[in-house]
């Protein structure tokens, strides 16, 4: 029979699944503690002097700019799949002129934001952990200490503010570009009137469909940079931790975009 | 607290959780000397060190550095006090975006109201002095050798004028000819800022080099300093530990 001191193997297996799945979401807690810890820290350091401008361009251009490719062809690709799809789908039912605003609506409010973040998940959250978790390993954030400047403020406050700035702008180049390449298919390959796809755009499309998205990727930015910095400096053990808090900046990156994009999307359905 | 004392531990205890890492220790450092912490991996070197920066604090009794006990300042209070320390690491942690004359240039900008020609006059005369030359200078730490990034680590430490340098394990991982060559510029960095009361603490298991280098020598074992002496009686000492250590 077993009991309390028993070794888990002991146990019957429905025991250990729940112990299991117990267990990882303890583990997932209390990481989320440690994020929040982490974001108040931000918070609290970022508002102090020194103010490092400087380094806040540095991760813009780094963030925004070394993104715009990606995010240009991503957008662009999106639109004209969306366009080709959406197409067929609304031509059985003739309503093939609401191509365009359907697709700018859905670039706008969802997929800009969320396939924004996503990517800068990939291409900017990883490089923040591999960077400062490298930086950890090799004692150059102990430096930084030991000379009395505080890693968090020099290190993460810049890549946090410049991601929350970054993605927004971002996203808007990718709902730009999503939208030339839908209107590109619609109106040349698929034959749609250009005057009324204007006009259907003009008549559905509303400012505060692209308000909804800009917020989203605000939060977006703040989110995928504040996991990329605190991977970074959660890393311990040389180059296999460097990969695993790189990795782990990515899928936690990429979980955070979806989930909050649900709860942003409930709550901003209502105000906007 | 004497005048020639600048590190004093009274009763220092450093615990985390069950684990006692340092035990009551009563021991001071002297002003304008070399002192190197003896002793095995894992006897507590790292933390006696951190507890001097003030990078954790206590558990139990008082560490005091230039008459201050560190765990009564606040963080930003703190983090200006660390000026007062220059630390080379063990390999060397030069930031690796910078080029060696950046590195050396980072703590007067961030430090500093030096005008650029000042500071580039201080980066230079600090990096020519450990023998870095102006094609060394614009090199990234992965293009140089283990001893010139320690040089340039040195330069980088020196470039506040500290009241302490701290070196953590400086000849680890490295030649002899260059281990050589980093402990004479220990020697030469402490005659060198002599009139302004450079105080060098060396963490080390090197014993042969700190035998050379050192003015006193404090070993330490399993958290405890079980002798201190001055470097020229620490051979004599009776203690079996460090018996088997002067004879490995």
């Amino acid at each position: 029979m077993s009991t309390s001191n028993s070794h888990p193997a002991e146990h019957p297996w429905p025991y250990r699944v729940v112990a299991d799945v117990g267990k990882s979401i303890i583990e997932v807690l209390r990481g989320l503690g440690k994020i929040s810890i982490f974001s108040g820290r931000f918070f609290y350091w970022v508002g102090r002097p020194p103010f490092r401008l400087r380094l806040i361009f540095e991760q813009l251009f780094f963030i925004g700019n070394k993104s715009v490719f990606i995010i240009v062809l991503s957008g662009s690709f999106t639109g004209m799949v969306m366009a080709y799809q959406t197409y067929f789908g609304f031509k059985l039912i003739n309503v093939d002129t609401l191509v365009g605003p359907v697709v700018a609506i859905s670039l706008a409010k969802e997929l800009a934001p969320v396939l924004t973040g996503l990517i800068v998940a990939g291409r900017a959250g990883s490089a923040m952990a591999a960077q400062i978790g490298t930086m950890k390993v090799t004692e150059q954030v102990d430096a930084l200490e030991v000379m009395g400047i505080n890693s968090l403020q020099y290190l993460a406050a810049p890549r946090i503010i410049a991601g929350t700035l970054a993605l927004p702008l971002l996203s808007i180049i990718f709902l730009f570009v999503g939208s030339v390449g839908a209107y590109i298919i619609g109106t040349k390959a698929l034959m749609i009137d250009e005057a009324l796809f204007y006009s259907k755009l003009g008549e559905f499309m509303y400012l505060e469909d692209m308000l909804q998205g800009v917020i989203k990727a605000f939060f977006f930015g703040f989110v995928v940079s504040t996991i990329g910095t605190y991977f970074g400096f959660e890393v311990t053990e040389g180059a296999e931790g460097v990969g695993r808090g790189t990795n782990q900046a990515v899928v936690w990156g990429m979980i955070f975009v979806l989930v909050l994009d649900y709860f942003l999307t409930s709550f901003l359905i209502r105000i906007l | 607290m004497p005048d020639d004392i600048i590190i004093q531990f009274e009763g220092v205890t450093k615990r985390y959780g069950e684990h006692v890492i340092l035990s009551n220790l009563n021991f001071s450092i002297h002003k304008n000397k070399i002192t190197t912490i003896l002793g095995f991996s894992g006897a507590g070197k790292s933390t006696l060190m951190k507890l001097i920066l003030g990078l954790v604090h206590p558990t139990e009794g008082t560490v005091y550095v230039l008459g201050q006990d560190l765990s009564k300042l606040g963080d930003y209070p703190l983090r200006e006090f660390r000026r007062n320390f220059g630390m080379v690491f063990q390999y060397a942690a030069l930031f690796d975006a910078m080029t060696a004359y950046q590195n050396v240039e980072f703590p007067l900008k961030e430090f500093t109201n030096l005008r650029p020609s000042e500071r580039d006059h201080k980066v230079r005369h600090l990096l020519t002095s450990v023998g870095i030359d102006d094609f060394g200078m614009k090199k990234l730490p992965s293009e140089l050798s283990g001893g010139m990034r320690k040089r340039v680590g040195l330069a980088r430490a020196l470039a506040l004028s500290p009241a302490i340098m701290l070196y953590d394990e400086p000849t680890t991982g490295l030649d002899p000819i260059t281990s050589k060559m980093v402990n004479d510029l220990i020697v030469e960095t402490a005659d060198a800022h002599k009139d302004r009361g450079l105080t060098s603490v060396i963490i080390s298991h090197d014993i042969k080099a700190t035998l050379k280098i050192s003015d006193f020598i404090a070993f330490l074992d399993r958290g405890r300093i079980v002798e201190y002496l001055p470097a020229k009686d620490f051979v004599n000492s009776n203690h079996p530990l460090v018996q088997e250590f002067v004879h490995l």
